[in-house]
């Protein structure tokens, strides 16, 4: 069929158009609203830090089980329920109870139960129970241990965003990955070393008295400073902790010229550490971050007004930093960096340059030895082939698509392989010429002919680019994504563009001998 | 038209293909892969230096007195280039890439700078093979499904241990020269499985055609005029591919070296077994004019 609607000529002709546009938009660089959109570069390209981070939750756990424990024991002395040994073993809750226990079996299975709430979404109470006799053992079921994971990541990525963004990175991208995993990602960004500091502290500040006491109520532990000069036995009780806090910053005091972090508290803080203070000077209060004491000020008088300030053996940056964690505020649980990759900005200029280079010499290349095996129909695969690449960039473009140095590989693979549709098409009027006189139905055999393999050959390299897009990850996905674009719009271009001028040439020269 | 006669080699080829699919195997199997950082876990690390300051054993001496295990040093593109491995990974330390600085500079000088730094942990690294491993057998399995659907179940054989052909003996190449295997590598054995299976496709199509044009020729010869029908658009396609593969080796950058190498491997193999594993197969399998029209009826 020759014959082409005007309404296809022209949906095909403005497509083109509209992907050529953002095509060039890449490449002109005028002050212009007009060719502003540009492709979304890869780290590996714009050159940048890239983290992989993975919450160990132990200490979550730990302190849920112990929140637990805590919660039980008043619920059931509320009850007036009897039980006994309570401890916590391997992340379960194990105790005994030989009076009540059937009572305490209907409680805990119950789906109205407080102490065991049921959610109704999972089917699921937060604790699975088992019991051996009298011995009670409360485990996280599948579904608790997920809302605790999720609580937890929803906080720290939370926490890591301030953080970062605090350090005022360049569009910075902060995002989930799985159950327990943050990415971060930090164009620009060639020395990662600061951020994985400040993203590695959990930064759990809290202000406790040390004590001689080892009767303390409350219990004690024993904490070090943070230099490794002394040992001391702090009371478990914290006076506040760093949700307290509404601010922090850095002085430089006038007459020591020594660094101090200072702080604001909310109100809540600042009662209760007026509070403390009013009663305990003379005392000594450790300044705890992290489970090391940063300093342990003898309190001279009562803290009132909510405001203070923590000195230490801090350099500018180190204070800067501190005060940096505190207005963010702490992490739920520590953070592991698992992967970490950062390309220098020269480098990703380099592999910017190397890409394009090889793929206007491959481009190139191609397009010679296209002219060179076809003449005149290799100007038409050729013309095919950069209306394609115009298409695939514009398309990349358009939809924000990332594109890597690998994804720069794609585009100059999809160069080589995209003119295999048109030779097929191209050999198979070549065979149908020599039997059918009529170069038109030749034409069309040829078409309908090639069809089918034309098809089957693209549909399998596109399962291979679907695939490596859902399992790839980062760079090689970018590759994924211009080897599957290139496909679509390979088979947009060969079916539409190249037909409609091949169709044009033939009739024009429809009694010409050997025309292709 | 150019009339090859392919099929006189079949024997050939099929027993050195088989031999050299059993080198290949015995060469994964007791030689391995050598696996980079992304699989295996550890540090890479690209240094550019200047010209007259440092050369590769004054790297080497350097990095190897710093404790961070095996450490392995190449050239990579530049002479002023260099990539260092090492087995050690401590991401979470935030002076620890600062301290292999400072070291490196006491005894190379200052006159360098740190590239490109790959830190990837032991859970991540088993991970990302683990991926890797699904995504090149999860594309094997979506192939023989989508052949099986398409052709008759001697076609589905044939293009699968073209396939396998293919990826065996690519990987069997990586091994007996030492190539790294990373992520790229991957996406590109990837690649070679569509690019081996659309190239065997091509060829069957045009053989389960003929098979329905010709009713008293044998698939020995049958099988043949179909791979000469097809052969100039086999070699084009090749050519073109191969050209654009050779400019990203050549004039693409060290990092895509690795890929680009692999790619021009598999279209090699994959344009040989789609004539000479994926054909012989079909005489082997007694394929005839009756396989087509049983599906047919």
């Amino acid at each position: 069929m020759l014959y082409f609607s005007k309404l296809r000529i022209f949906t095909v002709i403005i497509f083109t158009l509209v992907f050529s546009y953002f095509a060039l938009s890449n490449f002109i660089k005028l002050d212009d609203d007009f060719f502003k959109q540009k492709i979304n570069l890869g780290l590996d390209l714009k050159g940048g830090s890239y983290l992989l981070l993975e919450i160990d939750n132990t200490p979550v756990i730990d302190e849920k089980l112990q929140n637990k424990v805590f919660e039980i024991k008043k619920y059931f002395k509320e009850k007036s329920i009897v039980a006994s040994n309570f401890f916590i073993e391997d992340q379960n809750i194990k105790f005994i109870s030989t009076n009540d226990y059937e009572k305490i079996n209907n409680l805990l299975n119950d789906k109205e139960s407080e102490i065991n709430p049921y959610y109704q979404k999972f089917k699921s109470h937060e604790f699975n129970v088992i019991n051996k006799n009298d011995e009670f053992i409360l485990e996280l079921s599948k579904y608790g241990f997920v809302l605790l994971k999720q609580n937890s990541l929803d906080n720290a990525i939370e926490i890591v965003r301030r953080r970062v963004d605090e350090i005022g990175t360049n569009e910075p991208n902060i995002l989930k990955r799985g159950s327990d995993r943050i990415l971060v990602e930090l164009p620009g960004l060639d020395d990662p070393g600061r951020i994985k500091s400040l993203l590695g502290k959990t930064a759990n500040l809290t202000f406790q008295f040390i004590t001689d006491n080892k009767e303390e109520s409350f219990g004690t532990e024993k904490l070090s400073f943070e230099d490794g000069s002394e040992i001391a036995i702090v009371s478990k009780r914290i006076i506040i902790n760093g949700d307290n806090l509404v601010d922090a910053g850095v002085r430089v005091e006038d007459t020591s010229s020594e660094t101090v972090v200072t702080f604001n508290l909310d109100r809540v803080g600042s009662k209760k550490f007026g509070k403390a203070t009013s009663s305990g000077i003379g005392k000594r209060l450790a300044i705890v971050l992290d489970n090391q004491i940063l300093s342990a000020p003898i309190i001279r008088e009562a803290i009132v007004g909510g405001a203070g300030q923590i000195s230490g053996d801090f350099t500018f940056q180190s204070a800067t930093d501190l005060a940096l964690l505190l207005r963010s505020g702490a992490l739920p649980a520590p953070l592991n960096i698992i992967e970490e990759r950062t390309v220098g900005p020269d480098l990703g200029k380099d592999s910017i340059d190397a890409g394009i280079l090889s793929l206007i010499i491959g481009f190139f290349l191609v397009v010679s030895f296209m002219l060179y095996k076809y003449r005149f129909f290799g100007i038409i695969a050729n013309l095919t082939l950069i209306i394609n690449l115009f298409l695939l960039i514009g398309v990349l473009t358009l939809f924000g698509a990332t594109l890597t140095l690998p994804g720069i590989a794609g585009i100059i693979l999809t160069v080589g392989m995209a003119v295999d549709a048109n030779v097929l098409i191209f050999e198979r009027i070549k065979e149908e010429i020599k039997k059918e006189k009529n170069t038109i139905i030749a034409f069309d055999n040829g078409y309908i002919k090639s069809r089918t393999t034309i098809l089957d050959a693209n549909i399998t390299t596109l399962i291979a680019a679907i695939i490596l897009f859902f399992m790839g990850s980062g760079p090689i996905k970018g590759f994924s994504i211009t080897l599957g674009i290139g496909i679509l719009t390979t088979l947009f271009s060969v079916y539409f563009i190249a037909r409609m001028i091949t169709a044009i040439y033939l009739i024009k020269n429809k009694n010409k001998e050997n025309i292709i | 038209m150019v009339k090859i006669s392919f099929n006189k080699y079949y024997n050939f080829f099929s027993i050195l293909s088989s031999f050299l699919i059993i080198i290949s195997l015995l060469l994964l199997i007791f030689k391995g892969l050598n696996f980079g950082v992304d699989f295996k876990g550890g540090t890479l690390i690209e240094i550019r230096t200047s010209k007259n300051n440092a050369n590769i054993s004054m790297i080497r001496d350097s990095f190897k007195q710093m404790n961070l295990g095996n450490v392995n040093v190449k050239q990579f593109g530049n002479e002023t280039d260099f990539i260092v491995k090492f087995e050690k990974k401590n991401s979470n330390d935030s002076e620890f890439i600062k301290n292999i600085k400072s070291k490196l500079s006491s005894s190379i000088g200052d006159d360098f700078n740190f590239r490109r730094v790959e830190n990837v942990g032991p859970k991540v690294s088993s991970e990302l093979l683990k991926s890797g491993i699904i995504a090149i057998a999860l594309s094997l399995a979506a192939m023989l499904f989508y052949i099986w659907i398409r052709f008759e179940w001697q076609f589905s054989i044939g293009a699968i241990l073209a396939l396998f052909h293919d990826v065996i003996i690519t990987l069997g190449l990586f091994s007996l020269l030492n190539l790294e295997i990373n992520l790229s590598i991957v996406a590109a054995i990837l690649t070679i499985v569509g690019y081996s299976m659309n190239d065997t496709v091509v060829i069957y199509d045009r053989v389960r055609e003929n098979l329905k044009k010709y009713s008293d020729i044998k698939i020995f010869e049958l099988s043949n005029i179909s791979i000469n029908e097809t052969l100039s658009r086999t070699i084009i396609t090749s050519a073109t591919t191969l050209l654009a593969l050779l400019s990203i080796y050549i004039f693409g950058g060290e990092i895509l070296k690795g890929f680009s190498f692999a790619m021009i491997l598999g279209v090699i193999f994959g344009t040989y077994s789609s004539i000479y594993i994926a054909n012989p197969l079909l005489v082997k399998l007694n394929v005839s004019q009756k396989t087509i029209i049983k599906e047919e009826d």
